[in-house]
């Protein structure tokens, strides 16, 4: 009985050992920002090779220096509202597209809509490392370069595919019987869409929202490729390009921004990561 | 009269609501995925319009170019090397995640955290992490005695290559271990109780029973992460920026620095396209992946 009691501690005991290895390779980085974005210069500034100094903590008091730099001294604040604007016309684009499409290859296409949803979705895979180099091209063309716009275009080429099957996959877990009881009502097919469809809809279009969200906020490749004004930046591309001047890294604003950057984006993606998984899983994960 | 007619034709109002996204996709992402075909034959650059085809000469001067070269070989280390840490991790991590214990949301909430912020952002904490002066790596390995030189983390070709397999290993495997969870939860518990009552142990159960069983959800996780470290410009870009002396560039980078800095359209797209085996290879066993899961599965079909 004790016996299987000391084992039933091991278990436990490498169970907690496993899970704290694991988080702390997974949040060491953050735990790093942190520690960085408060720390005062001559604390941050030690060699690693003088061992009497612990880097891990503080040693001085920590310090609101470096917020106060980036938000008075550098264009954070610029490049947050630029991301924000990206943000909501992308989210109102790929509502209004994928949203749509997704009940159209769900509810009114037949068997060709299982197929059509595989290619929209397929489409996701390209990525843009294969893109950019003639999209450089459409955007000179069309005179966006350097500009918000250019990026307003571009980003629903991501947005709208995945959307698009996320809104199929999550229609089909809707049940159908609401919208067949319309129809034996008297409603036409256009009426159910118009008037009864919106309403089961609405967790589907959050999703939406929130992946568009958290997508425009990530991207960095076309921003970096079509981009090149400092004032015209998002925050994804400006962190880690413009806050580096010359070759003078200001650490703490650097660590300071890429929190206060991440925290927001944790909190929705530890919100909304079943549905999220649930449009990769689609097809290998039944239920 | 004819207009109810029309309300109710679903191909017509499917086709109608699917236009705009199939418009979308196909000019924005079907034309340009030609075009970028196209330019990789071509003497295209930035500066001016005219181009002209000049046949297999791009891919003519890449494969002749040992950076290339070492670019493909680098890229395919970092996507092949960083899947098989994430595979070894994402197993750990679901087992453990499977568990009921105290502060699991916690946990998970800090183990989704690389997954959730912009790879950019990460790249540069990492950067500073990885910093030649201020490593503190470095330090803690001083500290407890496993080292006694020092480590140019992003200075040396090796050890930066290993910086971004680790990079890359660090922000794909919470993604694996979700995926590998939702997976998990989908089994049926007759099996695993049955194997229990015959009385397999904790390793017998995971690695005759449960990994064949989870073999098509591991396939979509690495999968993905393939198609994400293949591809990806910006963890490279911001940590060692192809350097030191041009040893740790991958194909995004490379495609990058020549049709895009080096304003030399032809040959980024000739670069680029050189990615295009691993999403090919993705596609398909994709798509094979959803056969088989169709065959063996009861989907509920809509109208």
């Amino acid at each position: 009985m004790s016996r299987r009691k000391a084992r039933r501690i091991a278990k436990r005991v490498g169970l907690y050992a496993a899970a704290i290895g694991l988080v702390t390779f997974a949040g060491f980085p953050f735990y790093w920002m942190l520690i960085t974005a408060f720390k005062q210069n001559r604390d941050l500034y030690v060699g690693a090779s003088d061992t009497g100094h612990v880097p891990w903590i503080f040693n001085d008091p920590p310090t609101l220096e470096h917020v106060k730099l980036l938000f008075t001294q550098t264009e954070f604040p610029r490049w947050v509202l630029n991301t924000l604007l990206v943000v909501v016309v992308v989210v109102g684009i790929t509502v209004v597209v994928a949203v749509p499409a997704g009940y159209s290859l769900a509810r009114l296409a037949g068997q060709w809509g299982q197929r059509m949803g595989m290619g929209i979705f397929f489409t996701y895979l390209i990525p843009p490392t294969l893109l950019f180099v003639p999209f450089a091209r459409l955007v000179s063309l069309l005179h966006l370069q350097d500009s918000l716009w250019s990026l307003i275009l571009i980003y629903p080429t991501m947005t709208i595919p995945f959307c698009t099957w996320l809104v199929m996959g999550f229609l089909r877990s809707v049940p159908w019987d609401i919208e067949e009881q319309a129809m034996i009502d008297g409603y036409s097919r256009l009426a159910v869409i118009l008037k009864v469809a919106p309403r089961l809809i609405v967790p589907g279009i959050l999703t939406v929202v929130v992946f568009t969200f958290t997508l425009v906020l990530q991207e960095f490749v076309y921003a970096l490729t079509f981009i090149s004004s400092v004032d015209k930046m998002t925050v994804s591309l400006g962190v880690p390009i413009a806050l580096v001047r010359g070759d003078v890294y200001h650490w703490g604003a650097l660590m300071a921004a890429a929190l206060f950057t991440s925290i927001p984006l944790a909190i929705v993606y530890n919100a909304f990561i079943d549905r999220f998984i649930q449009g990769f899983t689609v097809g290998a994960v039944k239920g | 009269m004819k207009r109810r007619a029309l309300a109710d034709r679903a191909d017509v109002l499917g086709g109608v609501m699917l236009a705009p996204a199939l418009i979308y996709v196909t000019l924005l992402v079907g034309v340009p995925f030609l075009l970028a075909i196209l330019l990789s034959f071509s003497n295209a650059t930035a500066g001016s319009l005219r181009f002209e085809f000049v046949g297999l000469r791009n891919y003519g001067a890449i494969l002749r170019d040992p950076i290339f070269l070492r670019a493909l070989r680098n890229t395919a280390v970092v996507a092949i090397g960083s899947q098989i840490l994430v595979i070894a991790l994402a197993t750990a991590a679901a087992q453990v995640f499977r568990a009921t214990f105290r502060g699991k949301r916690f946990f998970r909430f800090v183990l989704l955290l690389p997954w959730a912020v912009p790879v950019s952002l990460a790249a540069i904490a990492w950067t500073w992490i990885f910093d030649s002066t201020f490593s503190v790596i470095n330090w803690t390995l001083k500290v407890s005695g496993l080292l006694h030189g020092w480590l140019y983390w992003l200075g040396d070709p090796t050890l930066a290559l290993f910086a971004i397999i680790i990079v890359q290993t660090w922000r794909i495997f919470p993604f694996a271990t979700v995926i590998v969870l939702a997976g998990m939860s989908s089994l049926p518990s007759e099996i695993l109780e049955a194997a229990v009552v015959d009385g397999a142990g904790f390793w017998r159960r995971l690695l005759q029973i449960e990994l064949p069983l989870l073999t098509p959800v591991f396939a979509v996780a690495v999968l993905f992460g393939v198609v994400y470290t293949a591809t990806d410009l910006g963890v490279v870009y911001i940590l060692t920026g192809g350097g030191p002396a041009n040893t740790t560039h991958v194909l995004p980078t490379l495609a990058f620095q020549r049709g895009i800095l080096g304003a030399d359209l032809g040959q980024g797209a000739a670069i680029a396209v050189f990615l295009l085996p691993f999403l090919v290879v993705v596609a398909v066993a994709m798509l094979r992946l959803a056969r088989q899961t169709e065959v063996g599965g009861a989907r509920d079909e809509s109208p």
